[in-house]
């Protein structure tokens, strides 16, 4: 669904992306991990268009993404800080996000429901929690059912319930054949919905595979371990140089 | 004709600014000076001049202070709009209009609305003229320092260096360039000179509709000398259309191509 092909971005001198090459297909769940710095809102922001990468392509579905802006109407982005005009109220944001996609006219306001926004839509989103925001900013995602979400770390702010209630939902979403990409520093909280495992690290691909394998090879169950194992083989590999 | 799009994220910007504290006291303390100033001189021409003094000192510094303020604070919010299929041109223009409007309403209600019911000539009419190109052209510049720059920190910084550049140290500079080349005939290249600076022509274009413009500086004399006043205004209007046109292009250019 999304092939990636040879990314490469630099910042100056440092390397954001280093000829980075994956394949997401759908009905995945793919999780972006790697240290601070190592390209993960890179990538992820090439995908939507914000980075403008210097080589390499990144195709959707068999359209390069440079050529036009109306692949974006497939993708609900979740952003890892949400911030929104501060007089504007929940209402008027969401309101404004469906005027601007008039060629959608189903939502998908399940987690609008889910979270009680309704509830409280007349605030400002000066007054609202940083939770509270990051609640809106799900909502966005998935507003529209697109076909791709991309969600930069989307629980992190979350208090459990919450939390809980949009993994069901992205498990839910899943099972309808959704590509979903997550950049998450909470592994535990990736556990029970990852399904692929992207480590990044540099700005390059360390691994990519499926969390089952990956447990198999390890021998690990939780994902922190799995993680934790396979940095450790790599430090192993390179201490013996 | 406006893009859809583009209406649509003018109108929210409004709403939010609307609500904006900082535009709200701007269009009292405008509206409070302009009645004062014009309700207490006799003379009309001196109020207006009060006018012009109040206007050359405010709209500049607080138009580009604002704009930028916000639109470095509108960042994330510009991120997850673009990440909708809009273009980015459209979505910073549409940003530079929201922001410019949500500017131009408090000087239209504060010294526009004053200025036209205590004190109607052709002068107040060219001075709230003249005020509001200088809210569109400062805001163009915040614009741009907003494309320019990744830090808001170093953005502010640049703008309030523009700012008192433009207001202060330009003076002070056409002055020492008078003093030093004054055996020279220096009136034509101090004409082209006068140009660069969007402050000057917005007071230019005020002083070429009163009558002590010959009395009040040098710059007014020289202008309505060499060109009268029509031909002056239509100059003065020219310069300042293209301080505003330089900045945008240059700002819609540079945004295409940025990394957000």
């Amino acid at each position: 669904m999304i092939s990636i092909t040879h990314l490469t971005k630099s910042f100056g001198k440092f390397k954001a992306l280093d000829d980075v090459t994956l394949n997401f297909e759908r009905g995945t769940t793919i999780s972006l991990l790697g240290p601070n710095g190592s390209g993960k809102t890179t990538l992820i922001k090439s995908i939507l268009g914000l980075v403008i990468p210097e080589k390499g392509s990144i195709i959707i579905d068999g359209d390069e993404i440079r050529s036009n802006v109306s692949y974006r109407s497939r993708i609900g982005y979740m952003p890892q800080i949400g911030r929104y005009p501060e007089n504007m109220t929940i209402k008027q944001v969401i309101d404004m996000i469906k005027e601007m996609r008039k060629d959608c006219t189903v939502y998908d306001d399940e987690l609008i429901n889910g979270f009680g926004i309704t509830a409280i839509q007349h605030k400002t989103m000066r007054s609202l929690s940083g939770g509270t925001r990051q609640k809106v900013s799900a909502c966005l995602a998935f507003l529209f059912s697109p076909d791709i979400y991309i969600l930069d770390e989307p629980t992190a702010g979350l208090d459990p319930l919450s939390s809980e209630l949009l993994k069901e939902k992205i498990r839910k979403e899943r099972a309808k054949g959704k590509l979903f990409l997550i950049t998450s520093h909470v592994l535990s909280d990736l556990d029970d919905i990852t399904s692929h495992i992207v480590y990044l690290q540099d700005g390059k691909v360390m691994f990519y595979n499926e969390v089952d394998e990956l447990k198999r090879s390890t021998g690990e169950n939780k994902l922190n371990k799995v993680i934790a194992t396979i940095m450790q083989e790599d430090l192993l590999i390179d201490a013996t140089y | 004709m406006l893009h859809t799009d583009m209406k649509t994220i003018i109108k929210y910007i409004l709403l939010d600014l609307f609500k904006n504290k900082t535009i709200l006291v701007y269009t009292f303390i405008l509206a409070v000076l302009a009645v004062s100033v014009l309700s207490m001189s006799g003379n009309s021409s001196k109020g207006l001049l009060s006018l012009l003094n109040i206007t050359l000192l405010f709209v500049p510094i607080i138009s580009i202070l604002f704009a930028t303020i916000y639109f470095f604070n509108s960042m994330e919010f510009i991120e997850l709009l673009l990440a909708q299929p809009v273009r980015r041109k459209t979505m910073i223009l549409a940003e530079y209009c929201g922001v410019a409007s949500a500017l131009c309403i408090p000087y239209l209600l504060g010294v526009g609305l004053p200025s036209v019911l205590l004190n109607y000539s052709m002068a107040s009419v060219t001075l709230i003229f003249s005020g509001i190109f200088l809210t569109l052209i400062f805001t163009a510049i915040a614009l741009l320092i907003f494309v320019l720059f990744k830090d808001k920190t170093k953005g502010i910084g640049a703008a309030i260096i523009t700012a008192l550049f433009f207001t202060l140290l330009f003076d002070g500079l056409l002055l020492s360039f008078i003093y030093s080349f004054s055996e020279y005939p220096i009136d034509k290249p101090l004409i082209g000179l006068i140009s660069f600076n969007p402050v000057d022509l917005g007071r230019i274009l005020v002083l070429l509709q009163l009558d002590v413009a010959v009395m009040m500086g040098y710059s007014g004399a020289l202008f309505k000398e060499f060109m009268g006043s029509v031909i002056g205004s239509v100059y003065t209007v020219g310069c300042m259309s293209i301080w505003i046109l330089i900045p945008l292009a240059a700002s819609v250019g540079k945004f295409r191509r940025k990394d957000l």
